[in-house]
């Protein structure tokens, strides 16, 4: 079975979040970024169904700027056997990327697609869940355990209440939660030999379609921060604070 | 202009988002001067039907009674959302795993973009919601024609309930697409308040060391009558189940009170319980990040200060 794994480069997740003075978006000059932590989750559990001998081919699909390669090529790294890449510089939103994820769908015909349950910069939680719909696929979302079989797969997923256990017919989008795995390093053999796997480039334009936003953005500014208060003593001072000052106890 | 509320519930009782949820849409309805119905998609729900009919400000109650919609799989939910939001300007269900579970799928059938987990309603189609761990807020407007939105629940009051008199009307419920199946749910059970809707929370981090030594804050916690959660590295390294988690991956926390304990507060989660009115932060480590959002901060070891403070609560 062939898989294809969605990733995307984000602002690492060490890092503070800035916005711009003007208001008009994020400030990401010359900030850190690093593949969405989710995604690389979700490239460890291609890597192990190859090392289970239950797939046998793992493409790596990233939409964004051409940065965006070197969170493909940390994917060829760890170990995917190729990559594809589609160009543009701009933000796309998450129905615009399931539409483009949808093209590369039907071009390559995996049986399965994985992708990170939500990226840690817009923290949308909706791309794998709309390509799945595209596709008329089963979903699973939040996915902490999986076990896969040619038409079918049994998911745990984490909910609300705890975990709940499905099972969906493949093909199948899973979009996988950070306990199903450790993802590991690529390892700096790993890193020169993943130099010569194949990318492929594609411009968003030759694709032909409609990626309009339909939600503007009129502002973006920081949130309200806390100032740090007062450090108490002991437990009476802490008790006698919550109930006689805060009144919350 | 009518609003449909996507009512979360286990086919027993109402999830307490919903009410949430529909605090979201009352001001909706304001802003638009608009109807509310309230969908109950799953099976024999009949008290579900009646806490929903009683909801101040509800019309109509619709009833999408099956076996297809028991488990609420995302396939079919999402069906059934489809099948009825061309008649309704805004799709609204609580952003818990419930929601975001099948409503990006019902809005990409759809062809319109989801706005997931507002924050605050602007005007009818202007709404704000966090990114990046909650560090910005953006303001955003939808041009899509009906507009499906995730409500960050803990941004909205719970809508009151008791003088609402909708009506239940039965729609038909779609058949099961037959692509997942539900197998098992395995959902802790606890005396403790619900994370979500607690006054009162108390987590415990890595700090813990191990599992056993939550019973140190479970005492705490009953003589608040509070709910316990954990950091990530605390559910990572077994201590308590995944649904404890706050933070930017697990819940979002607003309670009275928060007291951190032994966590060193990351920015993953920071994002979800900084909105809380109070927090206290107990910490060997004078320097740990989470005294920085504290309002009143311990430095000491917590093996010292929880059987203090629970004899202390008397
Ligand atoms: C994509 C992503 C998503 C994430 N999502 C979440 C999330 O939803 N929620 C979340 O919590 N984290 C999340 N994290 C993890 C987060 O970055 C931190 O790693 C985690 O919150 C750390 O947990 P902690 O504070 O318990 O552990 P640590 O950072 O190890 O802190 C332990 C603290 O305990 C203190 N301590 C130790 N012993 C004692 C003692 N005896 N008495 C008092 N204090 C003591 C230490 O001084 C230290 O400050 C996420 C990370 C990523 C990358």
């Amino acid at each position: 079975m062939k898989v294809l794994v969605g990733v995307k480069r984000v602002l690492d997740p060490q890092v503070k979040a800035r916005v711009k003075a003007d208001g008009s978006g994020m400030d990401l000059t010359n900030a850190k970024m690093s593949m969405n932590p989710f995604d690389e989750n979700a490239v460890e559990e291609a890597l192990r169904l190859k090392e289970a001998g239950v797939v046998d081919e793992i493409v790596t699909v990233s939409v964004g700027p051409v940065k965006a390669q070197d969170s493909l090529r940390q994917s060829l790294a760890m170990g995917a056997d190729r990559s594809i890449h589609i160009l543009t510089e701009n933000e796309l939103e998450p129905l615009a990327i399931a539409k483009i994820l949808k093209t590369q769908v039907e071009k390559e015909a995996p049986g399965l697609v994985l992708v990170g349950k939500q990226a840690i910069d817009d923290d949308s939680n909706q791309t794998g869940q709309m390509l799945s719909a595209l596709l008329d696929w089963s979903q699973s979302t939040f996915t902490s355990k999986l076990e896969l079989t040619k038409e079918s797969a049994t998911t745990t997923r984490e909910i609300d209440g705890g975990l709940e256990t499905i099972t969906i017919k493949m093909p199948a989008v899973i979009t996988v939660d950070l306990r199903l795995n450790e993802p590991r390093y690529a390892t700096l053999p790993n890193v020169m030999k993943a130099r010569q796997k194949p990318m492929e480039k594609i411009k968003l334009e030759d694709l032909s379609l409609d990626v309009s936003a339909r939600l503007t953005i009129l502002e973006t500014r920081e949130s309200e921060t806390r100032s740090a208060g007062v450090i108490v003593n002991n437990v009476a001072e802490l008790v006698d604070k919550l109930k006689n000052e805060a009144g919350v106890i | 202009m009518t609003i449909l509320v996507i009512a979360e519930h286990n086919n027993n009782t109402l999830a307490p988002a919903s009410l949430n949820c529909m605090s979201a849409a009352l001001q909706l309805a304001q802003q638009a001067d608009c109807a509310i119905d309230i969908l109950v998609a799953g099976n024999d729900c009949d008290e579900v039907l009646q806490s929903c009919s009683k909801i101040n400000g509800v019309s109509r109650v619709l009833s999408a009674n099956s076996d297809s919609l028991k488990h609420h799989l995302a396939e079919n939910m999402a069906d059934q959302v489809v099948t009825l939001a061309s008649g309704y300007s805004h799709v609204l269900a609580p952003a818990t795993t419930f929601g975001k579970n099948f409503m990006p799928r019902a809005a990409a059938l759809l062809d319109v973009a989801q706005i997931s987990e507002i924050s605050a309603v602007v005007s009818s189609d202007t709404f704000i919601r966090p990114i990046y761990a909650g560090n910005a807020l953006v303001k955003l407007q939808s041009s899509d024609s009906v507009k499906m939105i995730t409500v960050r629940t803990t941004a909205f009051e719970s809508a009151e309930t008791g003088q609402g008199s909708a009506t239940i009307e039965e729609i038909e419920a779609v058949a099961d697409c037959g692509l997942s199946e539900f197998v098992q749910q395995l959902i802790s059970e606890s005396e403790r308040p619900e994370l979500t809707s607690a006054k009162i929370i108390i987590s415990g981090g890595r700090g813990l060391k191990n599992g056993q030594n939550f019973d140190l804050l479970y005492a705490v916690a009953d003589k608040l009558s509070a709910a316990v959660g954990a950091s990530r590295a605390a559910v990572d390294a077994g201590y308590v189940p995944n649904d404890y988690q706050v933070g930017q991956t697990g819940k979002v926390v607003a309670p009275d009170l928060y007291i951190a304990v032994g966590i060193s507060g990351a920015i993953q989660h920071l994002a979800g319980m900084k909105d809380s009115k109070v927090i206290v932060a107990i910490n060997t480590d004078s320097e740990a990040p989470i005294f920085q959002v504290a309002d009143y901060g311990l430095v000491a070891d917590l093996f010292d200060i929880l059987p203090e403070l629970s004899e202390a609560l008397g």
